[in-house]
């Protein structure tokens, strides 16, 4: 690979993987991800107007014999709880989710700070598998190992994308 | 019927599961169903168990997607979305992303009571203005029509059935129990899909 950007090493992770729908809420970490994944004719990537909308979508292609990953950021999955614990969760849908976490690391809006702390005490309480990617070297690693996992046990894994591998998002 | 469009006020009320039982009786091809939440899905499990039926369990307004999903990942296989006005009042963005894409192989057939009626008959917006076809029209779904009766309802699905969608087919319902109760065993249902998708074997 001779782009090790993280958002190169994701797009070629999730390709090796055969992952090829991306219904996304936009953001502006995930923008280098979103525009690589738009150039390549191998994906199917589109905005939806709800995070809710797009893991319904991400299903009903996992079922239809799609993989897909639903990209959002920290305060869209926020909006997630009831969607994840009445539908991947218990039908058994392996889905993936990538979340550019806000909220830490240099934040500058409360609302952002205070609903970041949700994330993690969600995907615990319905025991979702979720890493962060916090290092350039684990990237592939752990994208690579979380969709083998995901499908050979048939359950959703979350992706958080720190600030220390992106930068985040400071005020200017 | 008069050659105007029928609309919400001027459609006859119809029976959701006598309905549901002549949309069933309509899928030839394996055409998969996927069924919201609430009496909507007990009636489609009612009608008879085909495994290409997917009944939700929660996830409130997600049928529309959750159909988009697989009409996507199996574009030479129609998918039918059973929505009921509550359910796709919550997530009306959803008819938005499916006018933006145009899905060639997507019905949605909207039954509309006015009402929560699982929850107690509370009135939904429809029952105080909101037209949905109307909202689906405006979100680029062209081709969404009234159902003005039951005849109606056939044709329309007929059409939409041998045409490119997507499509949107609205139907005003009669208050009425539903038929059955869906078995809610989340893992067999998937499983049970996917075998009637060919997508697990």
């Amino acid at each position: 690979m001779t782009d090790t950007t993280w958002h190169a090493i994701i797009h070629a992770t999730l390709k090796a993987h055969e992952v090829k729908l991306v219904p996304y809420v936009p953001d502006n970490v995930l923008r280098p991800l979103i525009e690589r994944i738009h150039a390549d004719p191998f994906f199917t990537a589109f905005a939806c107007t709800r995070e809710e909308e797009a893991v319904g979508i991400a299903c009903g292609a996992w079922m239809g014999g799609t993989r897909a990953i639903v990209m959002m950021q920290t305060s869209g999955f926020a909006t997630l709880a009831n969607v994840l614990a009445s539908l991947p969760v218990p039908f058994q849908i392996p889905i993936m989710m990538l979340v550019s976490e806000r909220g830490t690391l240099g934040e500058f809006n409360i609302g952002q700070a205070m609903v970041a702390r949700t994330m993690r005490p969600v995907l615990d309480a319905i025991a979702m598998e979720h890493h962060t990617l916090s290092r350039l070297d684990e990237v592939e690693f752990i994208t690579d190992r979380s969709i083998r996992q995901a499908v050979a046990t048939q359950q959703p894994a979350c992706l958080i994308l720190s600030p220390l591998l992106t930068g985040g998002k400071v005020f200017k | 019927m008069n050659n105007q469009p029928a609309t919400r006020d001027t459609a006859t009320p119809v029976a959701r599961f006598d309905i549901t039982q002549r949309l069933v009786a309509k899928l030839h091809n394996d055409e998969a169903v996927i069924g919201g939440i609430g009496h909507t899905n007990f009636d489609l499990w009612a009608a008879g168990r085909r495994p290409q039926n997917f009944y939700m369990l929660g996830s409130m307004g997600l049928a529309i997607p959750i159909a988009l999903g697989v009409a996507i990942a199996q574009p030479n296989r129609n998918v039918i979305a059973l929505e009921g006005d509550g359910s796709l009042l919550m997530m009306l963005g959803c008819l938005a992303t499916v006018g933006a894409r145009q899905p060639p192989n997507l019905i949605i057939v909207v039954m509309d009571n006015g009402a929560y009626e699982i929850t107690g008959g509370q009135p939904t917006a429809t029952a105080q203005g909101a037209d949905l076809a109307a909202i689906a029209r405006g979100a680029g779904i062209a081709n969404s029509a009234w159902a003005a009766d039951e005849a109606h309802f056939d044709s329309l699905i007929d059409q939409a059935l041998a045409t490119p969608g997507p499509h949107l087919i609205a139907a005003r319902l009669t208050a009425a129990k539903p038929a059955g109760q869906t078995e809610r065993d989340p893992a067999q249902i998937r499983d049970r899909f996917m075998r009637g998708l060919g997508t697990k074997v």
